[in-house]
């Protein structure tokens, strides 16, 4: 699911990659997710209309159960939206485009 | 300038839009096939789908909306991944606009937007929404594991969700408003068979609680009597709501509910505008009636073409 404008995240780089101050959202989903694969060319055209502004990540929870614990998420797809570390604003569900810019918004 | 007109627009890409696709594409019609996220629908949703024909051995529901769209697509469906946010069906041709303004028109158009999951409607339910709160067994039950939970519902999907939840979740209490569930006959008897799960018979839910995520439900008996129980996690699986905010729900005549009539060949009450799926007003909805659907309704809008051909 990762692509150019969108890197994948680990459990090991998760705190140094989102410790900066340019907004970061983290899609965290897993394989088996029928709604992740539907939000995923919805997060696609987000990467590419705040390149630069936003940094768009990916979080297979499968391969990294700590990051999503440690967040309490108990549903994906969840996206939560950081800035210098902190947690900006999050959202859960195969949500709509204008609702993931308005998430967004909020940290720029 | 991009191709702004076609003879048959297709909205949605669930069961009866794929398959309304498949026959347009086969038909040879200047068609487009219009979904907001990836093709599926609720059928994303749904962890496994054993009742439809030709898959003897069951297949997952992503498997079989990956199969259907890949069918669509070996006949050349043409889509395009966008979110219609209003259409005006009172023009000719049929004008839809596109979240980000423009416009695309169509001589007949085929609504599948399908439905999604109703809400309880309760105190602490979109607090707790992602935190404990769930509409998708299939997609968070591993986050349950070793847990307990709550199904509400007694229908076929809350049921054989709740067997699906016992693969990680150490109990599964369903909780319904009846003394009896309404799933179909195979679905109950694994249920009834499954040690982890138990009931919670004549029973609503009236709060959700919790500190930093699901702690405890508050409910209510049919006698008016109180209880609480405490769980880890629910799972919201009491019918559906229909996905029409971008319909004329007048001029479709919707149903108090706000679901589509059709006739038997589909067609709404505006010519050349067809509905099938889950939107359409009816009382079974299942992934093998989507399809049937969305066939009958391609060679409705066919018939419309053809007849209205100066």
């Amino acid at each position: 699911m990762a692509s150019d404008k969108i890197k994948a995240v680990n459990d090991a780089d998760f705190d140094a990659t989102t410790a900066s101050a340019t907004p970061t959202l983290v899609d965290f989903w897993a394989p088996w997710c029928g709604p992740c694969k539907a939000i995923g060319p919805v997060v696609e055209d987000l990467a590419q209309e705040y390149a630069g502004k936003v940094t768009i990540l990916k979080m297979n929870v499968d391969d990294n159960p700590a990051t999503p614990g440690r967040f309490g998420i108990r549903a994906i797809p969840t996206l939560i939206l950081f800035k210098s570390g902190e947690v900006v604003d999050q959202i859960t569900g195969a949500v709509g485009k204008a609702q993931l810019s308005e998430l967004i918004k909020k940290a720029l | 300038m991009a191709k702004t007109h076609y003879q048959l627009i297709i909205l949605g890409g669930g069961p009866a839009g794929l398959t309304a696709g498949l026959y347009a594409a086969r038909a040879r019609l200047d068609h487009l096939l219009i979904e907001k996220g990836a093709e599926g629908g609720q059928v994303l949703l749904t962890d496994w789908v054993d009742n439809y024909p030709g898959f003897p051995d069951g297949l997952s529901g992503f498997e079989l909306s990956e199969k259907m769209a890949a069918h669509a697509k070996r006949f050349d469906l043409q889509t395009l991944t966008a979110n219609v946010t209003a259409m005006d069906l009172s023009v000719s041709p049929r004008q839809l606009t596109l979240e980000d303004g423009s416009t695309l028109s169509c001589d007949t158009l085929i609504i599948c937007t399908g439905a999604r999951p109703r809400l309880l409607d309760v105190p602490g339910e979109q607090e707790m929404a992602g935190k404990g709160v769930s509409y998708c067994a299939t997609c968070d039950a591993p986050f349950y594991r070793g847990l307990r939970v709550a199904v509400v519902g007694g229908g076929n999907t809350a049921v054989q969700e709740a067997g699906h939840l016992t693969k990680f979740a150490e109990q599964v209490t369903i909780i319904h408003r009846r003394d009896t569930l309404r799933a179909t006959g195979i679905i109950q008897e694994k249920a009834f068979a499954n040690p982890k799960i138990d009931y919670i018979w004549n029973s609503r839910v009236t709060a959700i609680s919790g500190e930093k995520g699901v702690e405890q439900l508050k409910l209510i008996n049919n006698d008016g009597q109180e209880s609480t129980l405490d769980v880890d996690g629910i799972f919201v699986l009491v019918g559906v709501i229909p996905n029409n905010e971008m319909l004329p729900l007048d001029l479709l005549t919707a149903d108090e509910y706000g679901f589509i009539p059709t006739d038997g060949e589909m067609r709404t009450a505006v010519p050349g505008v067809m509905a099938a799926g889950d939107i359409r007003s009816k009382d079974v909805r299942q992934i093998i009636n989507a399809a049937g659907e969305g066939a009958t309704a391609v060679l409705a809008a066919e018939h419309y073409l053809n007849s209205t051909i100066q």
